[in-house]
């Protein structure tokens, strides 16, 4: 097994509404993606479809070697998920947040003091209640517990929004840092200045499919010369690549 | 599966100790309901103390309904179920764990409760073994099947009115032999009813609950 | 599998059923009004035993029954399929019409017996808290949701009230019989069977579960077109979907 994330064909339904039209997507293990694309296309179903959360009603959809449409909940202790809503409990202490977290994973206690170094969260904060912490505070603590957890995959979802330029640079580093150990991170981004450095590819997205998928540029002002052809059906290759609001800093 | 429930239900505890939500909230919403019967009996004691055992439960059961639905309020405000299932948590798990919550929050407040039952209706306890073990066997069953139905009632957006009109009818008969076993407790049942089958009965309805959830509950969270 | 089920449902068999049922009803109707005799105790008010008992058996044991049934073979992951979720809502839907009819004949047969049109009669209790039941599942089913999502919480719903009807049996019983009080103890309603009263209640039995099997059979078939209608939506749905990425093709030409 030497790919992170398979999907072909892959259609997810949110109540009635296919989130996903038919997404073909591989990662290999250790490969950094982006995901791009408008509101509404798709990135968030394609993560939540990762982490187990959304069912695969077509085609083939297979993460970390387990096979999504008929048993999601195996894949769920490999992955992270860091989502638009934290998973935290408003009442409970940053710390005992995360002894909860790394012990429903499964995973070793010890490496909670080092997160939350990692990700700047220090001292007092700690022994603070979560409902207590400012946005990007809690985003950093949603973070610890990716950290704390060492998933295989991490699963980002617009982690750069509400997050300072401090937070981002914090971010950067725990994401390369997970990368050096071996991990798969996927993101959905609509922040090519701030993904993109951190990225080995990016794939674009648009009504539930992917539309193509290019190496990430040399530069940053450099954004539409490479665009190699895309995994989704045919006869779509040029537009790749100014499908959705892709802003170039 | 049992590490997993110690740790969902002393999380779930440990928020209630902070945020006291039941205490507050829910033990004052039932002393209340006893407050109303009593209204709607009159000031005439007699039909208070002879109701008094059903009352109890009948005001357990709504308070049940509302330290259920706090239960699942607690799990992240939005996508109730999500937090839970990415944990990586075993269902069985979790079911358990909950339900050992609710039931302990119920527990307590059934203590306070019946304290109500004495003070308000005037009530006297004959046998206090009776009472105590019917109340904790009951609660036990009660709970089960809330966090089955509360489970199967979140996320969804009707789940205000829905969870009361799935629960308390199936919770009919922990109504029924509580408020049976309670008679024989107080000593206002008619004489010569023995509360063991009730009792049993109880017991029973606890078990098959508690071992139907602990196959049920990881199914139930799949899908969506 | 689908297929051989849904071939079932073709107009034939159902048209069949419908007049096997219709005959049978009749008949039972003629021999129940006319043929028998009444009772010595309870007059003309006997006839009733046609049809309140096998409506009441067809409701519990064929409709929830069905319905528990097919849940379980839903939730079984080797024999899932669309037909059981199908079959289960048809069922239960089909069920509480028999649920309710159970309730009606039984307070209109009690009536004159016990004076007033309900007494907490054990069986009849138990029948109204399997209503009630059954409606909880009903208003589950209609809690908008992706096929799926729908079949698996209306199945987990299904079970947690099939365990608990033989509890409500069981303890409802028990609240009459054990029960020892000042007042009276409601006369039981069923009388004594004997010779030609015997054959017409089989043959009640007979017409009431042939009813059941067509109204069934009418209403998974409207299942069955649902579900076709919802693969249409879902393919609109779909190509909608495609759809949005072709604008910005266009803006850019």
């Amino acid at each position: 097994m030497d790919r992170a994330v398979f999907l072909r064909a892959a259609v997810a339904l949110s109540g009635r509404f296919p989130a996903l039209a038919g997404v073909d997507l591989t990662v290999e293990i250790g490969e950094t993606v982006v995901l791009e694309g408008a509101n509404g296309a798709g990135k968030t179903s394609v993560l939540r479809v990762c982490a187990g959360l959304l069912p695969v009603t077509g085609g083939e959809a297979e993460v970390l070697g387990c096979d999504l449409r008929h048993r999601p909940a195996a894949v769920r202790r490999r992955v992270g998920l860091l989502g638009h809503t934290s998973a935290l409990y408003d009442e409970l202490t940053v710390v005992e947040n995360l002894r909860f977290a790394v012990r429903a994973a499964g995973a070793d206690v010890a490496g909670i003091d080092e997160a939350l170094d990692r990700v700047g969260l220090t001292g007092r904060l700690r022994r603070t209640t979560v409902g207590r912490l400012s946005a990007g505070q809690r985003r950093r603590v949603a973070l610890a517990v990716l950290v704390a957890r060492r998933p295989a995959l991490w699963l980002l979802d617009e982690p750069h929004a509400a997050l300072d330029a401090e937070a981002r640079a914090v971010l950067g580093e725990v994401v390369r840092h997970a990368v050096d150990h071996g991990a798969t991170v996927l993101m959905a981004s609509h922040e090519p200045s701030a993904s993109f450095p951190l990225a080995d590819r990016v794939v674009s997205l648009a009504g539930g499919r992917v539309v193509g998928s290019r190496p990430v540029p040399a530069t940053a002002s450099d954004s539409g010369a490479e665009s190699v052809a895309p995994t989704g059906t045919g006869g779509t290759a040029r537009r790749a690549v100014v499908v959705g609001d892709v802003h170039v800093a | 599966m049992w590490r997993d429930a110690w740790l969902v239900a002393a999380k779930d505890l440990r928020i209630e100790v902070r945020s006291r939500v039941v205490l507050n909230q829910v033990v004052p919403f039932a002393v209340v309901v006893l407050g109303l019967f009593a209204f709607a009996l009159g000031p005439d004691r007699t039909p208070m103390v002879q109701g008094a055992a059903g009352l109890f439960w009948v005001a357990v059961l709504f308070a049940a309904v509302l330290a259920i639905q706090r239960s699942f309020a607690v799990e992240s405000s939005d996508e109730a179920r999500d937090g839970l299932r990415l944990s990586g948590l075993d269902p069985a798990g979790v079911f358990l764990g909950k339900t050992a919550a609710v039931a302990a929050e119920l527990v307590a407040l059934e203590v306070l409760l019946s304290a109500g039952v004495v003070l308000l209706y005037g009530s006297h306890v004959h046998s206090w073994g009776t009472v105590v073990v019917a109340g904790v066997v009951g609660t036990a069953g009660l709970a089960a099947v809330g966090i089955l139905y509360g489970a199967l009632a979140a996320g969804l957006r009707v789940r205000e009115t829905l969870l009361p009109f799935l629960l308390l009818p199936a919770l009919a008969p922990v109504l029924l032999a509580g408020t049976r076993a309670w008679q024989a407790g107080l000593g206002t049942g008619p004489g010569g009813d023995s509360a063991d089958p009730w009792v049993s009965l109880l017991a029973v309805f606890a078990v098959v609950y508690l071992a139907l959830g602990v196959v049920i509950f990881g199914p139930l969270q799949e899908g969506g | 599998m689908s297929g051989a089920v849904d071939s079932l449902v073709r107009r034939r068999v159902r048209g069949a059923v419908g007049v096997a049922a219709l005959v049978s009803l009749a008949v039972t109707v003629w021999l129940g009004l006319w043929v028998t005799p009444p009772d010595v105790k309870q007059g003309q008010l006997v006839r009733l035993v046609y049809i309140h008992p096998p409506i009441a058996w067809v409701a519990l044991y064929l409709a929830f029954g069905t319905a528990a049934v097919g849940s379980l073979l839903w939730l079984w992951p080797r024999t899932r399929s669309r037909v059981w979720d199908s079959l289960a809502a048809a069922s239960m839907e089909v069920g509480v019409v028999f649920t309710a009819l159970t309730l009606v004949t039984g307070s209109i047969w009690g009536r004159p017996t016990w004076g007033v049109w309900w007494a907490w009669d054990a069986r009849l209790t138990s029948t109204a808290l399997l209503l009630v039941l059954q409606l909880g599942y009903l208003a589950l089913r209609r809690v908008p949701a992706a096929p799926d999502v729908r079949a698996r919480r209306c199945a987990v719903a299904a079970v947690i009230a099939g365990v608990d009807v033989p509890i409500v049996h069981f303890s409802v019983d028990w609240w009459r019989t054990l029960h020892q009080s000042a007042t009276v103890l409601n006369p039981d309603l069923t009388p004594t069977i004997h010779g030609s009263m015997a054959w017409t209640l089989l043959l009640g039995f007979v017409a009431m579960s042939l009813v059941f099997v067509w109204m069934l059979l009418v209403r998974y078939r409207i299942e069955v077109l649902a579900a076709r209608c919802e693969g249409v939506e879902l393919e609109v749905s779909l190509r909608e979907r495609w759809a949005e990425a072709a604008p910005p093709e266009l803006a850019h030409r």
